[in-house]
C-alpha cells in the first residue's frame, strides 16, 4: 500500500528545518559577492505534479489517471523524497542532491498571477510585481542594483535577448552560445505535431531535424529514435555555458537560463514521453551545472521556477492544460536542503483552485526573497522597498540557505 | 461549398494571400471578385515612379559598358581594390536599379487589391523569364516585366511573345542581340555567326515545349529568321541613326537572307516580318496551347493537374486565339481549381508575400526584404535559368528549405513583438480554411510570437 500523506506531515517537515536554519542568518555579507545565483526559468508551464508526484495523496491516482507515476520501488516509480512525495524517475541527479541535503522543494507555489496566459504569467514571474505589467523591469535586475556597491553585482543571461527578470540592471548582460538552435526545439516539436499526416512537410521537417541534430552532435533522442530534437541537449549546453561563465575568475554573480518546451498539451506521458524527456534534459543540465561549477557549487543557489502549473487532470489529448500552482526547486551547495518548504494544499476536489488546478500555497516571491536575503545578504528594507515594493505581506521563507 | 471557403480560395489560391479584411471583400461573390480583375488594365499596371524606362536602363547599361571597356578581360589580374574600381563600382548603379525593382514589385504585391491579377503577372513574368543574373540584364529585368508582361495582360499570348522577343531584356538575356546570319553582310565579313539560344528557348520553354514536335533543323531555321533582331546602342548608331538606346532594331546586315522553313512551313517574308510570322504561328500551335494550359493548371490546381482541366484551358486558348483574359476566365470556371483542400505548396516568394500580407504591413525595409528572399531561396528577377522558377512542391519543400522558413517565421514573429493576436491573424488570412487543429495549436502557443510562427508554418498556410 502507498503511504498516505497529509498536509500535516509536510508542515512538520517544513517546520523542522525552519527551526534548524533560523539561527545565524545575516552574518556573511563579506562573502556575499562570491555567492552565485542561477535562476532557471522553465518556460511554457512545467507540470509540477509530474516533477514531484504526491503519490501518497489519497486523491493522486484518481485525479491524475494515466499521468500518475508508480510509487517508489515499483517499475518506473518515483524516487522517494519526504514521505508521500517522490521525484520523477528521470530526475536522478536532483534525487542525489536531495539525499545529500542540497535540494529543497516548494510543492505548491505560484506568482500572484491567477489567469492562464503564458505571456502575462511570465511577465509577473519576472517583474516580481503583483499584477501583469506592474513593473517594466525585473526583480533580479532591481536586486542587483540594491546590492552594496563593493560586492559583485553583475549577471548574465544565457540567451539572445536580455530576459525581463534582469532588465533594469545596468550590469546585466546576455550571451548566447553559438550552438543555440535558432528555431527553438519546442517550436519544432509543435510543428512536428502539426505536420503529423502531412506527406510533404512531415518528412521534410523530420529529416531536417535529424540532420541538424547529427551535425551539431546534440539532442538526438535515442529513446524515441524518431530523430526529434527534444530539449535535453539544448538545456545541457546552456547550463554548461552558464557554469563556465560563473566559475571564471571575476565571473558574474548571477546567471539566468531559460528552458523552453514545457507546454505539454498533448501526449505528455508519465514515466516516459514528452515531459519525461524534458525532465531528463533538465536533470542533465543541472548535473552539468554542478560539474561545471566545481568548487563554486558550494556557494551556489539554483532556483528552478516556472510561470504556472498545469491542470491536475489529463485533458482530451493525453496532456494537461494551463493551471495555477506548480513546483519550484532550490538546489545547490549553499542550500539547506533535504526538505520541503511551504504548505501542501492537497488534491481533494474541493481543495483545487477553481476545481481544476493545484492551489498555490506559497507566493513564489517568498522563495526569491529567501535567496536575496539569506544568500546575498540584501537587507530587508531594501528588499521590501526596492526589489518587491508591492509584495505586501509576503516574507522570505526562513532557513532555506546554509548560512 | 460555403461562400467563406470560396472566398478563402479566391484570395489565397488565386490571389497572393489575404490582407486584413480582404476575405470579407471577396466573400459576396468570390468568382466575380476574381473576374473583375482580369479585364481592367489598371489591375495589372504599376506606378513606375523613379524606376527606369527601357531607354534609361539602356543608357545605364551603356555607361557601365563604357566604364568597363577593356577592363573586364583582365580584371582577374588586378588587386582587389583595383578590381573594385574597375568593375564593381561601375556595376553599382545597375545593382541599385535591380534593388529598386525588387522593392517596387514587393510593395505592389503587398498592397494591391487585385492580387489575382498580380499573381498572373508573376506567372507570366516567370514564363518569359529574364533573369538579372548577367550584368547586361540587371537594369532590364524589372522594366521588361512592366513593358511586356503587365502591358500585355489584356491582350493575346502572341502579342506578348512578340513583345518579349523584341525587348532588350530578352534579346540580351538569351544572346540574340549579337546573333548574325552566316550569309548576311556582316556574317560574311566577320568571324561571328548564329546564336541559337533565344530561338531554342522560345521553342522549348515559351511555346511548343520540349515534346512539342520540333527538330534541331527547326531551331536553326528559326534562329536564322531571328538574325538582325537587336537593340539600339553605341554600336548601332551609325547603322540606324534614328533609333534611341534600348529601342528594338532590325539590323539588316545581320539578317540571314532567304526564306526559312520552320515546323513544315515556308516563311518567305522579308526582314523582321519573317521572325514575327514564325512567332505568331508558334503562338497559335496546339502544342503551345497545351503547354500554356498545363502550366496554368499546375500553378492553380496541383502539381499533377487533372487532364480534363488542362484540356479545358487548352480549348479556351485555342478558341480565343490565345486571348489571355479569356483563358484566365476559364481558369476561374474550373471546378478543379476550387477543390477545398489546398494542393499547392507555396514557393518562397508566395510564402513571403502571403506572410507579409497577413500582417497588413504596408512595407518592409529593403535590406531585410532582400535578406528574406535570399534566405528563403527565391530572389525576384534572379531565376536560375530561362526555364524560370520551378512550380512544384518537390522543388521547394526540401528539409533545409522548411527549416529556413521556420527560422524566418520565428525571427519575423519575434520582431513583430508580443502584442500580436496570432489566432485572429490566422483566421483573418485563412478564414474557413483554418483547421481546428492549427487553431488549437496556435492558441496553445507559449507566446504570441510562437503562435504566429505556428500559424505561418501551418500546413494550410504553407499551401494555397
Amino acid at each position: 500500500m502507498l503511504p498516505l500523506i497529509s498536509r500535516r506531515t509536510v508542515l512538520l517537515a517544513t517546520g523542522a528545518f525552519v527551526l534548524a536554519g533560523s539561527a545565524g542568518a545575516l552574518t556573511l555579507s563579506s562573502q556575499a559577492g562570491d555567492r552565485k545565483l542561477v535562476l532557471v526559468i522553465l518556460r511554457g508551464a512545467m507540470d509540477g505534479l509530474a516533477a514531484v508526484a504526491p503519490y501518497g495523496d489519497a486523491h493522486y491516482r484518481a485525479a491524475r489517471g494515466k499521468l500518475a507515476l508508480a510509487g517508489p520501488g515499483e517499475t518506473g516509480g518515483v524516487l522517494p523524497l519526504t514521505e508521500g512525495f517522490g521525484l520523477h524517475p528521470n530526475l536522478a541527479f536532483l534525487h542525489s542532491a536531495w539525499t545529500s541535503g542540497e535540494l529543497a522543494v516548494v510543492p505548491a507555489c505560484a506568482s500572484p498571477y491567477r489567469e492562464r496566459s503564458h505571456f502575462d504569467a511570465q511577465d509577473v514571474l519576472e517583474t516580481g510585481a503583483s499584477a501583469v505589467f506592474g513593473a517594466s523591469d525585473g526583480w533580479l535586475g532591481r536586486a542587483l542594483n540594491a546590492m552594496p556597491p563593493e560586492l559583485k553585482r553583475d549577471a548574465v543571461a544565457i540567451s539572445g535577448a536580455l530576459p525581463l527578470v534582469l532588465r533594469g540592471s545596468a550590469s546585466a548582460t546576455s550571451w548566447a552560445p553559438s550552438f543555440a538552435p535558432s528555431a527553438s526545439d519546442d517550436t519544432l516539436n509543435r510543428l512536428m505535431d502539426l505536420y503529423a499526416g502531412d506527406a510533404v512537410l512531415g518528412p521534410a521537417l523530420a529529416s531536417a531535424i535529424e540532420t541538424s541534430a547529427i551535425a551539431s552532435g546534440m539532442g538526438m533522442d535515442s529513446e524515441t529514435g524518431k530523430g526529434r530534437r527534444a530539449g535535453p541537449g539544448a538545456y545541457k549546453g546552456l547550463a554548461e555555458a552558464a557554469s563556465r561563465l560563473l566559475s571564471a575568475d571575476g565571473g558574474p554573480a548571477a546567471a539566468v537560463l531559460s528552458f523552453d518546451g514545457w507546454d505539454t498539451h498533448a501526449n505528455q506521458g508519465a514515466e516516459n514521453g514528452q515531459l519525461a524527456l524534458r525532465l531528463a534534459g533538465l536533470d542533465a543540465a543541472l548535473r552539468a551545472l554542478k560539474d561545471g561549477l566545481g568548487k563554486t557549487w558550494s556557494t551556489t543557489v539554483v532556483a528552478v521556477v516556472t510561470e504556472f502549473g498545469r491542470t491536475v487532470s489529463e485533458n482530451g489529448t493525453g496532456g494537461t492544460d494551463h493551471g495555477t500552482g506548480s513546483t519550484a526547486f532550490l538546489l545547490g551547495g549553499a542550500v539547506a536542503g533535504g526538505k520541503f518548504a511551504g504548505d501542501w494544499p492537497g488534491l481533494a476536489p474541493k481543495a483545487l483552485f477553481q476545481g481544476r488546478d493545484l492551489t498555490p500555497a506559497t507566493d513564489i516571491r517568498s522563495l526569491f526573497m529567501s535567496v536575496l536575503q539569506d544568500h546575498w545578504a540584501l537587507d530587508r528594507a531594501a528588499l521590501g522597498k526596492r526589489v518587491f515594493p508591492d509584495a505586501g505581506g509576503v516574507v522570505a521563507i526562513p532557513g532555506l540557505l546554509r548560512t | 461549398m460555403t461562400g467563406t471557403l470560396m472566398a478563402s480560395i479566391a484570395v489565397n489560391r488565386f490571389g497572393l494571400g489575404a490582407r486584413p479584411g480582404e476575405l470579407g471583400a471577396a466573400s459576396a461573390d468570390p468568382k466575380a471578385w476574381l473576374a473583375r480583375q482580369l479585364k481592367d488594365k489598371a489591375s495589372f499596371a504599376v506606378k513606375s515612379g523613379t524606376l527606369p524606362t527601357t531607354r534609361a536602363a539602356a543608357l545605364a547599361l551603356g555607361t557601365y559598358l563604357e566604364a568597363v571597356k577593356d577592363k573586364r578581360s583582365d580584371a582577374g589580374k588586378l588587386s582587389p581594390d583595383a578590381q573594385e574600381d574597375a568593375v564593381l563600382k561601375p556595376l553599382k548603379p545597375l545593382r541599385d536599379i535591380l534593388m529598386a525593382e525588387i522593392e517596387a514589385r514587393t510593395l505592389r504585391a503587398l498592397t494591391t487589391e487585385t492580387s489575382f491579377a498580380e499573381r498572373l503577372v508573376l506567372f507570366w513574368s516567370n514564363h518569359f523569364t529574364v533573369s538579372a543574373g548577367k550584368a547586361v540584364t540587371l537594369p532590364f529585368a524589372g522594366v521588361f516585366e512592366r513593358d511586356v508582361i503587365r502591358a500585355g495582360m489584356t491582350g493575346t499570348f502572341a502579342d506578348m511573345l512578340v513583345a518579349s522577343t523584341q525587348h532588350p531584356g530578352m534579346l540580351l538575356y538569351l544572346d540574340q542581340a549579337q546573333s548574325i546570319g552566316p550569309n548576311s553582310v556582316a556574317g560574311k565579313r566577320r568571324d561571328r555567326g548564329l546564336n541559337e539560344n533565344l530561338a531554342r528557348e522560345i521553342l522549348e520553354l515559351q511555346t511548343l515545349g520540349a515534346q512539342g514536335g520540333y527538330t534541331q533543323a527547326d531551331v536553326t531555321e528559326f534562329a536564322k529568321a531571328l538574325t538582325g533582331w537587336s537593340l539600339a546602342g553605341a554600336r548601332t548608331k551609325k547603322l540606324i541613326p534614328k533609333a534611341e538606346p534600348g529601342d528594338f532594331v532590325f539590323i539588316d546586315r545581320f539578317h540571314e537572307p532567304g526564306a526559312r522553313n520552320v515546323m513544315g512551313k515556308r516563311y518567305a517574308e522579308k526582314d523582321e516580318a519573317q521572325g514575327e510570322a514564325i512567332l505568331r504561328d508558334l503562338a497559335g500551335h496546339p502544342s503551345t496551347a497545351q503547354r500554356v494550359a498545363l502550366k496554368l493548371a499546375r500553378h492553380f490546381i496541383s502539381d499533377e493537374p487533372p487532364a480534363a482541366a488542362v484540356e479545358a484551358l487548352a480549348k479556351s486558348y485555342r478558341s480565343s486565339g490565345g486571348h489571355l483574359p479569356s483563358v484566365h476566365e476559364t481558369l476561374i470556371s474550373l471546378e478543379a481549381a476550387w477543390q477545398p483542400e489546398a494542393q499547392k505548396f507555396k514557393s518562397p516568394n508566395e510564402f513571403l508575400l502571403s506572410a507579409l500580407r497577413l500582417t497588413g504591413l504596408p512595407k518592409i525595409e529593403t535590406k531585410a526584404l532582400v535578406a528574406a528572399y535570399g534566405l528563403l531561396g527565391q530572389v525576384p528577377y534572379q531565376a536560375p535559368s530561362p526555364e524560370g522558377w520551378p512550380d512544384d512542391a518537390a522543388s521547394w519543400a526540401g528539409p533545409d528549405a522548411v527549416i529556413k522558413r521556420i527560422e524566418w517565421s520565428q525571427a519575423f514573429a519575434d520582431r513583430l513583438g508580443s502584442k500580436l493576436r496570432p489566432e485572429d491573424m490566422a483566421r483573418g488570412a485563412l478564414g474557413a480554411a483554418l483547421s481546428a487543429r492549427t487553431a488549437q495549436s496556435i492558441s496553445r502557443a507559449e507566446g504570441a510570437a510562437q503562435g504566429l510562427t505556428l500559424a505561418l508554418m501551418s500546413p494550410e498556410f504553407q499551401r494555397r
